[in-house]
């Protein structure tokens, strides 16, 4: 690959074609083992070995000792492909293993999650990632530090930067750590630490180049796998040849159900919940929009805050560094959404049908009201209680599984409907491929996002200006392997749940870095002085309020809860950063020719 | 440097503006307005608050991306700013 650089920019299309066509290939044969008669066991290695060699194979060819190449991948990615690679960059664990699961759980407002993480997008293309993209910098806090000027504001970002990236690397990680030990039957332990060596393979060597080219190859390796069991379960159950299109009239079958089994009026008793720990019983309707003002505002908070943090992680605003023009970079915004649209406009329908399998009495797949004994025999009933992920209790002793009776983890919405549905084994290692693609691939960009910052900007630009290229790529990549180390760490203790974690980063994001992001191009009478009032301001507000919510039992504020603190963070940054941009005098000529010059599309870009 | 004159610029930027504001409209409409109203879109026979919280907004994004950078192209071509 490396001999042949000049043309494998050219011939991206027929690589990841025939990459393609090999990976369908693997699981065709995967397939005819199984059939016959190679174990489960040996078939979840393979499936898990084969494609985290293929990325550790890519990342090893994409080696570079070029800083262009290490930090944005020369600036070369097409807007296809950079979308690609930013679908798999984006869409983490969480998105591929939780977020059925989620909908199906908690029903209609969970679904803010979709409507907020698509719609970010729109704030990316037209807000944010052109001028920065015009603006050439290998950073996020590079734009910060230059466009504002001042270590105090670089400093400033990298802290926000590092603080959200990292609490979003851990949920990665965590996520890599699950899927191993499950497919590897391994100690989750270990897994985190096999998980993470993985993951440094794809990154190390080549940085942004590596990464691009292997998250390429990650997004269609989950995308795969989480399109395949949909359509089959679809199809195999009789629900309709497309399931995006036959939910609709799923949802109607459900509702009639959820009345038939008292979804909504039948609660778990205590004893039962408590017996059940963190597992959850079916509690809300699928199609219950909200009413109340309370649940509208929600909703909407919930929305606003999942859209900003979108748009100001770094990780996700870096990919678009790497297009080789700002028109491309615009176009590969919406590629990228067409991208995640694919798996996420999927996921409802994977909700909604397992629902139906799962609480239909036609469905031969059926388990609510039939006998405790005879859904306790089931296979999948016995393998995903066995790991914790399930617990029926019959708490009114009748002998009937019952809609309050029924805990489950969101999770085996994706990870057991193959074996729900009747799937060959081949489809269940296939999705724990899919969520190892998923989460390493998230976990690289995080990991690469904060050790360049770190080596970049407080290393580079702060520390030592000096350095030359070979010191600073070296630097970039111990910094890679220490925070890596850190990350699995942290995972390894299970601070955190996936979920929760995650939704954190979006509002670390949002309160330090949304606003001093969108005024540096948007308005130029913003200095330095208000930018670094807003980060630390708004950072600050918003940390000190998860913490008063989360560890110190406040009462939230209107609903504010701990997914949404970037509701308090948000505006006290854009306040502070107003007031103290006004109280202060303008910023100099030069930046504003800059900001000026960021603002068209045409001539050389404002870094050199 | 382009060849653009610094009033060409300036109407480059006020158009741009101007996009970017249409855009943010109806971001702001598939965002939040409509699923405001997400009960009056349930009807007897199609779903249609979940409609457009599992697949309509995101679909609309999609589109609205795709439109925008389409329209900002023509712009910085127009205005002599495009690279």
């Amino acid at each position: 690959m490396l001999k042949l650089e000049g043309g494998f920019i050219q011939n991206l299309g027929r690589v990841y074609g025939l990459y393609t066509l090999g990976f369908l290939g693997f699981v065709i044969l995967m397939a005819i083992l199984e059939a016959v008669g190679v174990s489960n066991t040996i078939i979840g290695w393979l499936f898990v070995a084969f494609t985290v060699v293929i990325y550790a194979l890519i990342g090893v060819l994409s080696r570079t000792m070029d800083s262009g190449q290490y930090y944005v991948a020369g600036r070369e990615v097409p807007a296809v492909f950079n979308g690609m690679a930013t679908a798999a960059d984006w869409m983490s664990g969480a998105s591929f293993i939780a977020m059925a699961g989620g909908i199906y759980l908690k029903g209609y407002p969970y679904m803010a999650f979709l409507v907020g993480w698509t719609g970010g997008y729109v704030l990316v293309a037209s807000l944010i990632a052109p001028f920065l993209r015009k603006f050439g910098c290998y950073t996020v806090p590079d734009f910060i530090g230059t466009r504002y000027g001042g270590n105090l504001a670089r400093l400033c970002a990298v802290i926000i930067l590092v603080v959200a990236s990292f609490t979003y690397v851990t949920a990665q990680i965590t996520g890599t750590g699950i899927v191993a030990s499950r497919a590897l039957q391994i100690p989750f332990e270990l897994g985190v630490w096999i998980g993470l060596a993985g993951i440094l393979f794809c990154s190390m060597l080549g940085g942004m180049r590596a990464v691009t080219w292997t998250q390429v190859a990650q997004y269609i390796v989950l995308i795969i796998a989480y399109l395949i069991p949909a359509f089959w379960m679809s199809n195999k159950l009789g629900y309709g040849l497309i399931p995006h299109l036959s939910q609709f009239d799923a949802v109607s079958r459900v509702q009639e159900l959820e009345a038939l089994h008292g979804v909504k009026a039948l609660m778990p008793t205590a004893e039962a919940q408590a017996e059940a720990g963190k597992l959850a019983a079916l509690k809300v309707g699928i199609n219950d929009a909200s009413t109340t003002p309370m649940a509208k505002w929600k909703f909407f908070t919930l929305v606003l805050c999942m859209m900003t943090g979108t748009a100001s992680l770094p990780h996700v605003l870096m990919r678009y560094f790497t297009t080789a023009s700002v028109k491309a970079a615009r176009q590969s915004v919406g590629y990228s959404l067409l991208f995640i649209c694919l798996l996420y406009l999927t996921a409802p329908a994977l909700a909604t049908f397992t629902k139906l399998s799962l609480l239909d009495p036609n469905a031969a797949t059926s388990i609510i009201g039939k006998s405790v004994a005879e859904v306790g025999n089931l296979e999948w009933i016995q393998k995903w209680s066995s790991v914790g992920f399930l617990k029926i209790v019959d708490s009114n002793g009748n002998g009937l599984v019952e809609i309050n009776e029924f805990f489950m983890k969101g999770d085996i919405v994706v990870l057991a409907t193959p074996e729900m549905a009747g799937l060959p084994y081949v489809i269940s290692g296939l999705v724990a491929a899919g969520g190892l693609a998923a989460a390493m691939s998230t976990a690289d960009g995080l990991l690469l996002a904060i050790a360049n910052a770190l080596s970049h900007d407080l290393y580079y630009k702060i520390i030592d200006p000096k350095a030359d290229t070979k010191t600073r790529l070296i630097v970039a990549r111990v910094l890679l392997i220490v925070v890596g180390a850190a990350g699995a760490l942290v995972a390894s203790m299970k601070l955190t749940s996936i979920l929760g974690a995650v939704a954190w980063a979006f509002c670390f994001a949002n309160s330090g870095l949304f606003f001093p992001l969108v005024l540096g191009v948007w308005w130029k009478r913003a200095n330095r002085a208000g930018a670094v009032a807003g980060m630390i301001g708004g950072f600050l507000a918003g940390f000190l309020y998860l913490y008063q919510v989360q560890f110190n039992g406040m009462t939230p504020w209107m609903g504010i809860d701990g997914l949404r603190f970037g509701m308090i963070g948000m505006p006290v940054s854009l306040i502070l950063m107003i007031v103290v941009s006004l109280m202060t005098e303008e910023p100099d000529a030069e930046t504003q020719k800059m900001v000026e010059e960021i603002r068209v599309p045409g001539g050389k870009t404002v870094i050199q | 440097m382009s060849k653009s004159s610094s009033s060409d610029r300036e109407l480059h930027w006020q158009k741009t503006k101007t996009l970017t504001m249409l855009t943010l409209i109806i971001w702001y409409f598939f965002s939040f307005e409509i699923h405001l109203w997400g009960e009056a879109l349930n009807t007897a026979s199609f779903p249609g608050a979940y409609f457009m919280a599992g697949q309509g907004s995101q679909v609309a994004f999609a589109l609205l991306v795709f439109w925008f950078a389409n329209r900002q192209d023509k712009l910085d071509q127009e205005y002599g700013v495009a690279e």
